[in-house]
């Protein structure tokens, strides 16, 4: 597997990163170099392996259906570039 | 169903008849206090970014962990859609960027939702229903809300709505009419609310969904759908459905064709327009969420949920057209609330006698509904005791008063004292059915005499007997016995 240069515009798009057109064929170059590491995985046998999803065995915890957080206005928005009565403020994102 | 009923769902084009495919997501908001991963509260209408935790807010090196509650409210849903449930079920991360979903992703069941195939019965009418089948229910984070008219350049964002559990219902592609996809909604949001696992408040954005439709030849492969996103009323769906298939069919009639998109209903316009330019068609890069252990849980735990399901819509109906003769369409009424059904129930066996079932469901789908809807509240919710409803039954059933002066008594409970016993208004304000024959006499003696040349049409036209009842009934207040005054008419008048 390996990617184009049209899919590393797609992927940046797709993620909102800003690449520029010089930056491109560099990311597709270590794109398709990490793909190519990971491809070696390929070679092992996993017919009828279930995935693993835990090196140890462990269940999924569940908590209670209980109110134990929340009322952190300040610190929810604390990060943001730009709030205004308790709202995130954005670039506007309609058309 | 008959090829003619068949028949009357297509809708006409310029070359001949088209048959309308409609499939629905139903996004259906679970009831719960906390999120689906975190434990800030999901109560609605709180000031802004105040229900939000660093969780839900996407804030670096937080984890989810899942709600027990939610879980059981998805299980407790797939048992009352006639599911299977999954014992094992997985969570994945759907990828897409918008400014109200913090995390970049929302967190869903793509793969292995917890609930797989089932099924509802959607009555159309009292004895035409179809079955609409379920795909799958999934779990999955609702995201934030976005404001964009509070300025010119920026959206204000509040993340109060983020992470709470959304269980999205996907039916198969069953429904062929704006009607039946909107009985469709009904009967699920009944359900739902029979179950508690969703209040069904579609103006709170609790339940809202998304609706697939496509056209096509009677009888031909399908055609290509397009997504009608976020509608947010059942009348709404109707309209989206059908301006969207004509929108359809016009294109194809042209000789265009059409392309799957996701598209937006406006009401106000009254038309469908397409929501997502080209550049950004879907790519979700859905991957297991490497943050959530796969769900598991054992068949006990589903028993004991079913153990403690309440008695569903469409028992209760079977059981009402059983146990009381109701009709099929009276039942249906009675029991599309499940607060109705029990205020019908309360009222019918009110202090421990069974009483006229038929007459009872006729005045809470009658006066009490009439009264309830000029209200906007629901039957039970207008404060006239279920035990008044009966007692007027009572009465009428006892000769005490007739219909008419019962619902002059339920107006004065209405208008005055809604726990008036309606037994006492009878009382206090002598409305009592005049039964006594002699008093009865004489104002039927005292209209005859009055009215010697209507006596000679009714005699040559038994017919007008009806104007000599109602003389009578106005000059006794209503009071008098109408039948009792019918009979002695005939014998007085000789017809």
């Amino acid at each position: 597997m390996s990617v184009d240069q049209a899919t590393v515009r797609r992927i940046a798009y797709l993620a909102r990163i800003a690449v520029t057109d010089e930056e491109v064929p560099h990311l597709e170059g270590e794109i398709n170099a990490i793909l190519s590491f990971v491809e070696a995985l390929g070679a092992v046998d996993v017919a009828g392996v279930e995935p693993m999803t835990s090196v140890i065995p462990m269940k999924l915890p569940l908590r209670a259906d209980v109110v134990t957080d929340g009322e952190i206005e300040s610190l929810v928005l604390a990060n943001a570039p730009l709030a205004e009565d308790d709202f995130f403020l954005v670039p506007k994102v309609i058309e | 169903m008959s090829t003619q009923a068949q028949h009357s769902k297509f809708i006409q084009g310029a070359t001949g008849d088209w048959e309308i495919i409609v499939g629905l997501e139903v996004h259906a908001q679970v009831t719960s206090r906390s999120k689906l991963f975190s434990g800030a509260s999901t109560a609605f209408g709180a000031p802004p970014n105040s229900h939000v935790s660093l969780v839900d807010a996407a804030m670096p090196g937080m984890l989810p962990v899942i709600n027990a509650e939610c879980v059981a409210q998805a299980v407790r849903t797939g048992l009352g859609l006639k599911a299977k449930i999954n014992l094992r079920s997985t969570f994945d991360r759907k990828n897409y960027f918008y400014p109200d979903l913090p995390q970049g992703y929302q967190i869903s069941q793509y793969k292995s939702p917890i609930v797989g195939e089932g099924e509802i019965q959607v009555d159309l009418t009292p004895d035409h229903s179809i079955k609409v089948g379920i795909e799958r229910l999934h779990l999955e984070q609702d995201a934030g809300k976005s404001l964009h008219d509070q300025s010119p350049t920026m959206s204000f964002v509040d993340l109060n709505r983020s992470g709470v559990a959304l269980m999205e219902i996907v039916s198969r592609p069953d429904m062929r009419s704006a009607d039946e996809a909107k009985a469709y909604v009904t009967k699920l949001r009944t359900i739902l609310r029979y179950i508690g696992s969703c209040d069904g408040d579609m103006d709170k954005g609790n339940l809202r969904a998304d609706v697939n439709v496509s056209v096509r030849r009677p009888g031909a492969p399908l055609g290509t759908r397009c997504e009608i996103k976020n509608v947010n009323s059942i009348r709404f769906i109707g309209q989206a459905i059908d301006v969207e298939a004509r929108r359809q069919v016009a294109i194809i009639e042209d000789g265009g064709s059409i392309d799957q998109e996701t598209r937006l209903f406006d009401p106000a316009r009254g038309e469908t327009r397409s929501l997502r330019s080209k550049e950004e068609a879907h790519d979700y890069r859905y991957f297991p969420d490497p943050d959530l252990l796969p769900l598991e849980f054992d068949a006990a735990f589903v028993a004991e949920l079913e153990a403690h399901l309440p008695e569903l819509p469409d028992a209760k109906k079977a059981r009402f057209m059983a146990d009381y003769g109701l009709s099929a369409y009276d039942s249906g009424i009675l029991v599309a609330e499940k607060e109705t059904a029990d205020y019908y129930e309360s009222a019918v066996s009110h202090g421990g006698v069974q009483r006229d079932a038929k007459a009872v469901a006729n005045w809470i789908m009658g006066d009490l509904s009439a009264y309830a809807n000029t209200q906007g509240l629901s039957v039970a919710q207008t404060e006239i005791d279920a035990s008044s409803i009966a007692t007027l039954v009572d009465l009428i059933g006892e000769g005490v008063i007739s219909g008419k002066i019962a619902k002059d008594v339920l107006a004065i409970i209405i208008a005055e004292d809604r726990s008036a016993d309606p037994r006492a208004i009878v009382e206090t304000r002598g409305l009592k059915q005049v039964t006594d024959t002699g008093a009865i006499e004489s104002a039927v003696d005292a209209i005859i005499a009055a009215n010697p040349d209507k006596v000679a049409q009714a005699i040559a036209k038994p017919t007008l007997l009806g104007w000599f009842v109602g003389q009578v009934m106005k000059s006794t207040g209503g009071k008098a016995n109408p039948q009792a005054v019918n009979d002695m008419l005939k014998r007085k008048l000789g017809v």
